[in-house]
């Protein structure tokens, strides 16, 4: 069955737990940056910060909320940046996990095109900007603790305030729906039920999500099928297209009188 | 300067500047592939695709767009006075297509995996066919051309089989550019609820494919115009206003198309919002779809080398707008962040426009390529004596 994380962002306290274990247990380095003046330092997922929290300040009438939203990857059902690669180096695994496979050994087919980043309707994949010859990085929702050892995935261990709750994706979605029922502070959406034709991470808040950086009102069909629509054709349109022109070549030439074309053309002379 | 016995090449000191800018790319390129895109490039996660792809690939592709389009018109409908103009639109189109090739090339960031997708069959990738298709024709135009380099370099087997596979190649080199030029539209239908609605359309492939077919004769006509002027020509004034005929429908269907596409959609008032994308759509579609339409369909400017030449320069930069538009204009919003070209971006751009150029000039100073010149001394008495008795 696939699995998913439920975050419940009323939950979250901005810890940033969940960064430090991802970094810890994917191995990846930790650069100083410069001083940006907000609280949600680095603030945007690039290829050593699979996963980052974000703050939102919101005003409603004269009350101030303050909502955290930790941000990864949301391993789309119908990812649309497996669908985009040309070399099949996005994986969307029986488990749930869209993991980027050329890291791993012989699997190195990813070209750098970096069409995955065009494609991803959240923005999540990042390319290793400073390398020679970059990597695509992003959250591979722990695939190998997932899979080899049954674990979930380090940011959901490690989170002190059960914001984060993993397990299947279906049996997820109900214990959402049954938060939102029991609560009449939630919002009544669940992020990521449909969109763009579900997601693996689901979301559950009491702010809207448009106030929180989430794209709202999307398109509930997944990205591969609006591709899918278009690309089905070619093979109709190599075939009809190609007999048309032959057929119109092959109509025409009776008619037209015979060229001598290599009378017709000369070098230019510039001398 | 000659060059052997055959060869020959003219050093004029605006081609040595081309020569220097060809250098500086080249040296900025090698720099490029030793130490990765982020020391020469301002790309980031925000701007994964910049001046390269937008403009080198996507508009160079859709400039060469006059090879498929005249091969059309010449050897599937047999036009035949449209022949002069023929082999000079493939040269161009071939050119094209390697400098789409070579800034892919110097795009992709793992780029000793180019081959891959040759066999790994992402066939679900938009890219993919993009990839094979223009790969596919390049070879294809490079067999094309191998017909007319024959003629120069003389090898009579050679020339004979590819003479006797001409048909199908002419075919091919029809419907794999009609579908690439196409699916690099497509490629945008990912950018779904992020590309701005005024150009976010399931029809992006048509539109991409319909404009890279009605900017072939314009883009014959201006550079037609520039050989011409470059080697005292008598420019071909009425191969251009003839052709103006199949740019003038095929620009009134789109914008026709372009519309309804919109109303469709319930987006047509977008268009009129004020936002920056709304004021650039207008831009686009009034500046370079309505006037020029406007101009090829009044005889006393279409039939004026100015007046042609005019209207196709905004044909031309009509669709390189269009394309800056999907890939900037209307993505910017979504993607956040900001992107300007380095000026090393700038300077290898410019380095593989000018190598288009010194090969341009290169091979029809070597081929035959350009019709030969009639007496034009003769021709010109003859209209000179008529104004003169008239």
């Amino acid at each position: 069955m696939s699995k998913g994380v439920l975050v419940d962002i009323t939950r979250c306290i901005a810890c940033r737990s969940c960064m430090v274990s991802c970094k810890s247990w994917n191995d990846l380095p930790s650069i100083p940056g410069s001083f940006s003046n907000n609280w949600d330092s680095p603030g945007k997922m690039d290829s050593n910060n699979w996963t980052v929290v974000t703050n939102h300040i919101i005003e409603e009438g004269d009350q101030i909320k303050w909502r955290f939203v930790k941000r990864q990857c949301m391993h789309c059902l119908e990812p649309a940046c497996e669908s985009a690669c040309f070399t099949h180096a996005f994986v969307k695994t029986k488990e749930g996990a869209v993991i980027y496979k050329p890291t791993e050994v012989n699997k190195d087919y990813c070209v750098g095109c970096r069409y995955c980043m065009i494609a991803c309707p959240f923005g999540v994949p990042s390319f290793q900007w400073e390398k020679t010859f970059p990597f695509v990085q992003k959250c591979r929702f722990c695939y190998d603790r997932m899979k080899e050892e049954g674990k979930e995935p380090a940011c959901v261990t490690s989170c002190p305030t059960q914001a984060l709750k993993y397990g299947e994706r279906e049996e997820l979605l109900a214990e959402a729906r049954a938060r939102i029922e029991q609560n009449p502070n939630y919002v009544k959406h669940i992020y990521g039920e449909k969109e763009y034709g579900g997601t693996s991470w689901l979301y559950i808040s009491d702010v809207p999500f448009d106030k929180l950086g989430f794209r709202t009102n999307v398109s509930e069909k997944s990205i591969p099928s609006y591709t899918w629509d278009v690309l089905k054709w070619t093979p109709y349109i190599f075939f009809g297209w190609g007999a048309i022109l032959t057929a119109m070549r092959a109509y025409t030439k009776r008619r037209a009188a015979v060229h001598h074309e290599e009378d017709m053309y000369a070098p230019v002379d510039d001398e | 300067m000659r060059i052997g016995k055959n060869w020959k090449f003219k050093i004029t000191p605006f081609r040595i500047l081309l020569i220097i800018f060809v250098l500086i790319a080249v040296g900025a390129s090698l720099y490029r592939f030793i130490f990765g895109l982020g020391s020469v490039t301002n790309l980031s996660d925000e701007w994964p695709w910049g001046l390269w792809i937008g403009f080198d690939l996507l508009c160079g592709i859709a400039l060469a767009g006059g090879g498929f389009s005249t091969a059309l018109i010449v050897h599937v409908l047999h036009k035949d006075k449209y022949l002069p103009i023929a082999r000079a639109a493939l040269l161009t189109s071939l050119i094209g297509y390697i400098i789409a090739l070579v800034s892919l090339f110097l795009d992709i960031g793992r780029w000793f995996n180019f081959w891959r997708p040759f066999f790994y069959w992402g066939y679900h990738s938009v890219l993919f066919e993009v990839f094979w298709c223009i790969s596919l024709y390049t070879t294809v135009q490079i067999l094309e051309f191998g017909d007319i380099f024959f003629e120069k370099v003389k090898c009579p087997p050679l020339k004979r089989i590819l003479g006797a596979l001409m048909t199908p190649l002419l075919i091919l080199g029809i419907v794999l550019p009609s579908l690439h030029q196409s699916s690099l539209g497509s490629l945008y239908i990912v950018t779904v609820d992020r590309l701005y609605p005024l150009w976010w359309s399931m029809l992006l492939p048509f539109f991409f494919v319909w404009s890279a077919f009605f900017l072939g004769p314009a883009m014959v006509t201006v550079e037609g115009t520039l050989a011409a002027r470059a080697y005292k020509r008598e420019p071909e004034l009425h191969v251009f206003e003839s052709l103006t005929k199949v740019t003038l429908v095929m620009m009134i269907i789109y914008l026709i198309v372009k519309i309804a596409d919109l109303v469709y959609r319930g987006v047509f008032s977008m268009a009129f919002n004020g936002s920056f994308e709304s004021n650039m759509f207008l831009i686009e579609m009034i500046v370079f779809v309505i006037v020029p339409i406007i101009m090829y369909s009044i005889n006393s400017i279409r039939t004026k080398l100015w007046g042609v030449l005019t209207a196709s320069i905004l044909v031309v930069a009509g669709v390189i707008f269009n394309r800056m538009n999907v890939v900037f204009t209307g993505m910017a919003d979504a993607m956040g962040g900001h992107y300007f070209p380095s000026i090393w971006e700038w300077l290898i751009t410019i380095g593989m426009w000018s190598a288009l150029v010194l090969i341009y000039c290169f091979v029809v100073e070597n081929f035959p390529i350009l019709p030969k010149e009639e007496q034009h001394g003769h021709g010109s008495s003859i209209s000179y004596g008529k104004a003169f008795h008239a």
